[in-house]
């Protein structure tokens, strides 16, 4: 039911911009900050009204802090998450849906109870196996007697070889692919797929594959697009992760862990330059903030699902 | 030559089983429809000739080779499904050309042959559209089109009409029925509906909680109907059903008020006496003005009338049990008041009460046809 009436228009409208406001203000205040020198912005109380030092303060800030080449590490970082989620997701959701096999949804739940692990809960195994990919299988190896028997039948030790995957673009992309969020939202818009289109697809003779490549990628565009734009912003914002695996920072640093480095950090020396640090952290918040914008009516589409 | 098989054919999902050992022979070229209520089996039995549903028991050959572990694209099929099932972020054109583009028919080819089909279903103008662009009798004809251009041994069609609208099937079955002159492909048409089966076939298969209750030509079907459920779901209205008893003499029913009949010796000549179910088709039953002399008919009493344009069916009640008369003009009865009936006795047909089978008659009309 919708209601129309003026006193609860200017109510909702009344909530909208305090809501709004709350938003912006700490906004408009790093934006301020980047404006001014050295000096006004130290000043208590901080003036609310832009300086004149804008042009500088975002030279010096790309400058010296380096973020042409870190965003174009965060940038490959993100599309590699995201692309990798996205295949991942259709891909997992596709085999769960279509399939039937034994033990399907205990597969299905298996995925879904990773959301309750994210990252940071489960950082440091997943740091062992980053530095060391095929310690698990060795470690089973052992643990099973399977390398005990071998070495005294065979008289061999046998090691697996070590593959490390810290101080790469690897390293930052591939722990982060797997996605149960992705995957659930996946398997939500097969379960509206009508049955009948898979069986069409069977009549004109499409195995599997072909159905998946050119019936449900191509339906799937709007969720895509979603899932996309949630992870574009998810990876380019992770910071702990590349902190912890990265230890080369001049060569595969990302533009946030850089942000770190700025306030009050080594790059420009203590005391605390906040409006160098403002104008940094603005310029790192720009292209999530993009593709935000470009991609808001797939994105709604796709969450909300209602065009079928 | 695309003769379609099926032998004792059953299908089971766990322990449910929901196709009892089916047997239908179509001839090659043939439009055979499948008929039943929903829940009977007929769109599993035509999956399972599709070969989009395993076949648990019995085998399914089209031309003569036995398909049952063949995928649904080496059994040379077609199917049109109920809810047209078109691809919607594809064209009409690419829609019709999918399954030559899986085939690896090259592109120009390709074209060609979609624009020829979409000729000849009248969908030429629209071939750029997008499905959701269309009308509901447009998508069924580019479902109708994209199997046309497989030409396939063998269509199948999943209750395809059952989305449209009254005009709009009217049209659609006779399309499909010009089509299928023109294109002389053996054809199996599911659907629950009984006026688009009688019209579209040239034979019948009735089926009934997974088993086949008859085969046959629709007049056939119409006029002697092998039991009791195919009696009250061929004809609009069905065969008017009424329980009744055969008396000790073998020659007269009685109906539960009391109420006789003569049945017709020739027709019925070694009668047992017991319960027995009895139909009259309610064109058959007249009704008699009450001044017309002595009446050895029946006498029930009126409930209401519907009325068709073309005449009227008259509900009525008899012995408790509800009865159809239908009537050419109009009578305009009061509910409660007599009316009195004819029953030609040639046009009683009776059925056992345990088997629900159809008790056979000496067929009076064939005697006379021979002796001609």
């Amino acid at each position: 039911m919708v209601e129309r009436t003026p006193i609860l228009n200017i109510l909702t409208h009344l909530i909208l911009i305090t809501g709004l406001v709350m938003l912006l203000v700490p906004l408009w205040i790093v934006f301020v900050a980047s404006t001014h020198d050295f000096r006004t912005v130290n000043t208590v109380p901080m003036p609310l009204w832009p300086g004149n030092r804008m042009i500088e303060n975002y030279t010096l800030a790309w400058n010296q802090g380096g973020f042409g080449p870190k965003m174009l590490n965060s940038f490959i970082v993100a599309v590699g998450v995201t692309a990798g989620k996205i295949a991942i997701a259709a891909i997992s959701a596709y085999s769960i849906v279509y399939f039937k096999y034994r033990f399907r949804s205990l597969f299905f739940w298996l995925i879904f109870v990773t959301l309750m692990l994210p990252l940071e809960v489960r950082i440091v195994p997943t740091y062992a196996v980053a530095a060391n990919v095929l310690r698990p299988y060795q470690e089973l190896l052992d643990a099973s007697g399977l390398g005990a028997l071998l070495s005294t039948l065979m008289g061999i030790k046998v090691s697996l070889p070590e593959w490390s995957m810290l101080n790469s673009y690897t390293g930052l992309i591939l722990p982060l692919i797997a996605t149960a969020t992705g995957t659930f939202l996946y398997r939500q818009f097969y379960l509206t797929v009508p049955d009948e289109l898979a069986e069409a697809a069977k009549m004109d003779g499409a195995g599997p594959l072909r159905f998946f490549w050119d019936v449900l990628l191509p339906l799937s565009r709007t969720n895509m697009a979603a899932l996309a734009t949630i992870m574009f912003v998810y990876s380019w914002n992770q910071y702990l992760w590349p902190l912890l695996i990265i230890t080369d920072i001049a060569n595969y640093g990302t533009a946030v862990m850089q942000l770190q480095r700025i306030v009050p950090g080594p790059l420009f020396g203590e005391p605390p330059r906040w409006h160098i640090a403002m104008a940094g952290t603005l310029m790192v918040m720009t292209p999530p903030l993009l593709v935000v914008i470009f991609m808001q009516r797939w994105f709604v589409r796709g969450l909300v699902q209602t065009d079928k | 030559m695309a003769q379609i098989d099926i032998r004792n054919v059953s299908k089971s999902y766990g322990k449910t089983q929901v196709v009892h050992g089916v047997d239908i022979a179509i001839a090659d070229g043939e439009f055979v429809v499948i008929l039943g209520p929903s829940g009977c089996g007929k769109s599993t039995l035509l999956r399972m000739i599709a070969g989009l549903e395993e076949i648990s028991g019995g085998t399914v050959s089209i031309g003569g080779e036995v398909v049952n572990d063949r995928e649904p694209r080496e059994r040379g099929c077609a199917m049109v499904f109920q809810n047209y099932a078109l691809y919607p972020h594809m064209s009409v054109a690419e829609n019709i050309g999918y399954g030559l583009k899986v085939a690896g028919v090259p592109k120009q080819a390709r074209q060609a042959r979609v624009e020829a089909v979409a000729r000849t279903v009248g969908l030429d103008t629209f071939l750029d559209r997008k499905p959701g662009q269309l009308s509901g009798g447009q998508r069924q004809r580019v479902a109708m089109a994209r199997a046309m251009i497989k030409e396939p041994k063998v269509f199948l069609f999943d209750e395809p009409l059952s989305n449209l609208d009254a005009k709009l099937r009217v049209q659609m079955r006779i399309e499909i029925r010009k089509l299928h002159q023109r294109l002389k492909a053996t054809s199996v048409f599911v659907t629950h509906d009984q006026v688009e089966a009688m019209t579209l076939a040239d034979r019948l298969v009735i089926m009934n909680k997974g088993v086949i209750e008859q085969i046959g030509a629709p007049k056939d079907v119409y006029d002697r109907p092998a039991s009791v459920f195919v009696a009250g779901f061929i004809g609009a209205p069905g065969l008017n059903l009424l329980d009744a008893t055969i008396g000790a003499d073998g020659l007269t029913l009685s109906l539960a008020d009391g109420q006789r009949l003569p049945v017709d010796p020739a027709r019925h000549p070694a009668l047992k006496p017991g319960p027995v179910t009895v139909g009259i088709r309610a064109e058959a039953l007249t009704i008699r003005p009450a001044a017309a002399g002595p009446h050895a008919g029946l006498r029930a009493s009126f409930d209401f009338t519907e009325e068709l344009g073309v005449g009227q069916h008259i509900h009525a009640e008899i012995s408790g049990q509800p009865l159809i008369i239908h009537v050419d003009g109009r009578h305009p009865y009061r509910p409660g008041s007599a009316l009195l009936l004819d029953v030609p006795p040639q046009e009683l047909q009776l059925f056992d009460q345990e088997t629900g089978l159809r008790i056979q008659e000496t067929d009076v009309l064939t005697c006379i046809d021979e002796a001609a």
